[in-house]
């Protein structure tokens, strides 16, 4: 508790792209329940940050802590084990934080090649091929920079965590009923679930909330999105457009396919579902309507990505987590 | 030597960091403005099929998404050599009008309004978006949430989400809107405009108005004679979403133009070992190091950059606001960096004329949102105007359009090296020897900065909001002597 009686709440945001900020200003007048029912004490986004306040803060006293971002370098982590120790109550907030998110995707490459591409572009005039230092001096001192992981890890492949609240970003009106829920467990009107639970999502998959009419799905050919016209009633897997619905958590409203845009897997694995790649491969394996190997594989040359396209946003979180390159061994 | 940390979320959280080094008498010697992070979206894009990269590279900017799906959309339709029916270029950049006006209005109200309607010396509690709703009056917050919530509505509308649109593809959108919605979005356009123009009243009456903040606008402190670009229309009217780009002198004179495909040629983008930032500049002129002038290849790409680079604004209010800015400040280029604030409201006003124009267009509810491309992928540029600054993204695929190279120079990107100078000279102008440094003093080096409204969020994480700044001031022991803290 605060001076001023108010359990303590704070956001933080590691390797991340700041969406998940917008999408909590973005409930709008919503922001002031926060702030009658909590003290706000460390949050970069939205107020002064009093980082040397938190070190100072006794353990365990902050009751709320959403963390969003992926742990990407020495100073995310550090952050996190921080916050760890600081909150009663510590989610992971947003698909970075649980899973990686499409940033997740480098765990396919080693560290060198990222460096490798991003300093030696068509555009960069870099003949000494001069890479970034963690220590390098200069004339007037020494000059330091925070030195990368060889893979991006989620926050629980760090510090534990109690509660997931998934999304990319997560939808506003389910960070709303997130924040109604702990306001009511504050005033002793409701109770907290289970550690562990995912929360501010729904318990099915993203087929369950879909306005699109299902049929039978028996599939000839897998088409990109950009050579086709979908029927905006059918289900957009049964035209042939590869979807993360059946295998993705439901909580979003169905906002994509409802857009004409297939599902792309960002409220991540749908209850039980222990790893959405495997679960979707299984689902496209199930549609495909052939038993003739050639043609199977025919088929499936429609999919010229799979890594990508089945482990879109949970690689870090995902059984595979890098490729053997991208792992390098170590973390 | 003595040495002087600004660590902007602390060392350890830093998403940004300047050092400020002193010389042995107590002059600034030096200044490096570090960014500590990378997350290799050039890399990992690659292997991708090329449709998902605008949807992939949103997700380096949640503040700015609509900006890097813009972009990759172009680079998409330019990939696969389609041209998307003149429907889908109106929607897109009928999104990207009200986009504009909602990160306008964010920069403007929560991050740069507060050092000239409190004042750059007001107490740090005042010092925000609070202190402007008591000064000013209790409604202009609502004006704002309705602003913000306004273009989040609309980027919903037409691009399928509030955060990371989805629906832009290769030839053009997923969806169109019906006639209901194209109401609604003609109706926020209205309100859009006439909050505009209560901006640009809102900031004549109180900065303009005020000899102190004019003579600080105007000052040399915030001066630098660099390049600058901007998109231009054919009529070299300043636009966002399509065009070519313009790039003028520090006289002001016209370089050339380039269209996406061209930007090699016009842009180069320089390494050091001490920041995962590259400093992008003028090829032609060449990369001279951190000082400006027309022999030194360094260009900056802003608001005040985009109406420097053109010949007007391409809508009759935006235009009358044009004009007197640079009446009032002395013809063109403007130079002076806290112009920029000015120039971002005037171009808030055209965003917002613009949203009225698309929404009221016959043709913006057809459903003619589509063409599906016939040739085989290849190669392409896609160049928006981010609010930020120039944004290109350059896209190669192989034959089933899977990414085999990526390329991007990100809006912020631009202005690093002018960033970095304008930090040095605001440092050098204002810490002296025998000078106390104080908050006051901290925060107007801050606003050397501000003025380019930085989203290193784009690298790493300067969202508009106080930033918290810690300056540690060490001898030449490197011991500390002093420590000063804001928003800490």
């Amino acid at each position: 508790m605060s001076s001023n009686g108010k359990p303590k709440f704070a956001m933080y945001w590691a390797a991340s792209c700041g969406g998940c900020e917008i999408a909590v200003l973005n409930i709008h007048e919503k922001i002031l329940d926060v702030d009658a029912n909590f003290d706000v004490v460390f949050w970069p986004v939205a107020m002064d940050a009093k980082y040397k306040d938190v070190e100072a803060m006794e353990d365990g006293s902050i009751l709320l802590t959403l963390f969003n971002g992926a742990i990407r370098n020495e100073e995310n982590a550090h952050v996190a084990h921080l916050l760890r120790q600081k909150s009663k109550i510590l989610v992971a907030f947003g698909s970075c934080a649980n899973e990686g998110c499409m940033p997740a995707l480098a765990n396919l490459s080693p560290l060198q090649d990222i460096f490798d591409t991003a300093y030696h572009t068509i555009s960069t005039d870099n003949p000494q091929g001069i890479h970034p230092q963690p220590s390098f001096t200069v004339p007037e001192g020494d000059l330091y920079i925070p030195a990368m992981y060889p893979v991006v890890r989620t926050l629980d492949q760090v510090v534990k965590v109690d509660y997931y609240m998934p999304g990319c970003p997560p939808e506003s009106h389910q960070i709303a009923a997130v924040i109604d829920l702990v306001i009511k467990v504050l005033h002793g009107e409701a109770q907290l679930p289970p550690p562990g639970t995912v929360i501010g999502a729904g318990g099915s998959t993203v087929c369950d909330e879909c306005a699109r009419k299902r049929d039978v799905k028996a599939i000839k050919k897998f088409e990109r999105i950009q050579h086709v016209m979908p029927d905006p009633e059918i289900c957009l897997l049964e035209q042939g457009i590869l979807c993360s619905g059946p295998a993705t958590r439901s909580g979003c409203n169905a906002l994509c396919p409802a857009a004409g845009s297939p599902c792309i897997g960002c409220y991540g694995p749908a209850e039980g579902v222990l790893d959405v790649g495997a679960r979707l491969m299984t689902a496209v394996a199930s549609v495909i309507d052939s038993n003739d190997p050639n043609e199977i594989e025919r088929i499936l040359d429609g999919i010229p990505d799979p890594a990508g396209m089945f482990y879109r946003f949970n690689l870090a979180g995902s059984l595979l987590r890098a490729s053997k390159a991208g792992w390098q061994g170590k973390v | 030597m003595q040495r002087i940390t600004i660590d902007p979320i602390t060392r350890l959280e830093g998403h940004g960091k300047i050092e400020i080094f002193l010389d042995e008498a107590g002059n600034v010697a030096n200044t490096y403005f570090q960014i500590p992070e990378l997350r290799g979206f050039e890399r990992f894009c690659v292997g991708r099929q090329i449709e998902e990269v605008p949807i992939l590279t949103n997700r380096i900017c949640g503040v700015c998404p609509e900006a890097h799906h813009m972009a990759g959309a172009k680079a998409v339709d330019a990939v696969y050599h389609v041209d998307p029916p003149r429907t889908a270029k109106m929607l897109r950049e009928l999104l990207y009008s009200a986009f504009y006006c909602t990160d306008h209005t964010t920069h403007f109200y929560a991050l740069a309004g507060p050092d000239f309607v409190m004042g750059p010396d007001a107490p740090v509690a005042e010092r925000n978006i609070l202190g402007i709703i008591h000064k000013v009056g209790l409604e202009i917050g609502g004006k704002v949430i309705t602003m913000r919530k306004y273009g989040h509505a609309v980027v919903e509308m037409i691009g399928g989400r509030k955060v990371h649109p989805c629906t832009s593809i290769p030839g053009g959108l997923t969806k169109g809107i019906t006639e209901e919605q194209r109401q609604e979005i003609e109706k926020m356009g209205r309100y859009a405009v006439e909050f505009a123009l209560f901006s640009l009243k809102l900031f004549k009456d109180i900065v303009l108005g005020n000899k102190t903040y004019l003579d600080l606008i105007l000052g040399d402190i915030y001066t630098h004679r660099t390049h600058y670009i901007g998109m231009v229309d054919e009529n070299n009217k300043v636009n966002f979403y399509d065009g070519r780009i313009s790039v003028v002198d520090p006289n002001g004179k016209r370089l050339g133009k380039y269209a996406p495909n061209e930007y090699t040629e016009w842009i180069a983008e320089h390494v050091e070992p001490w920041t995962y930032l590259k400093f992008p500049y003028l090829k032609k002129v060449g990369w001279k190091g951190f000082v400006d002038g027309e022999d030194s290849g360094v260009y900056c790409a802003t608001p005040l950059s985009r109406l420097n680079a053109s010949d007007g604004m391409a809508t009759p209010l935006a235009q009358e606001n044009y004009e007197e800015f640079y009446s009032t400040l002395g013809g063109k280029p403007v130079h002076q960096r806290l112009a920029t604030h000015w120039a971002r409201l005037i171009e808030l006003l055209y965003a917002a004329e613009r949203w009225v124009e698309l929404a009221t267009d016959p043709e913006i509810t057809s459903d003619n949102f589509r063409t599906l491309p016939t040739e085989k992928p290849t190669e392409g540029v896609g160049i928006v105007e981010a609010p930020r600054g120039t944004l290109t993204h350059h896209y190669w695929t192989d034959e089933r359009g899977v990414a085999t190279k990526i390329n991007l120079i990100v809006g912020t990107t631009n202005n690093y090296a002018p960033i970095s100078m304008s930090v040095k000279k605001a440092a050098q102008s204002l810490i002296k020897p025998g000078t106390a440094v104080t908050e006051g003093l901290l925060n107007m080096v801050e606003m050397a900065f501000r003025a380019y409204d930085p989203c290193f969020g784009c690298a790493t994480h300067s969202l508009p909001g106080q930033m918290p700044l810690e300056v540690t001031i060490r001898d030449a022991q490197g011991n500390p002597v002093q420590v000063l803290k804001q928003h800490c």
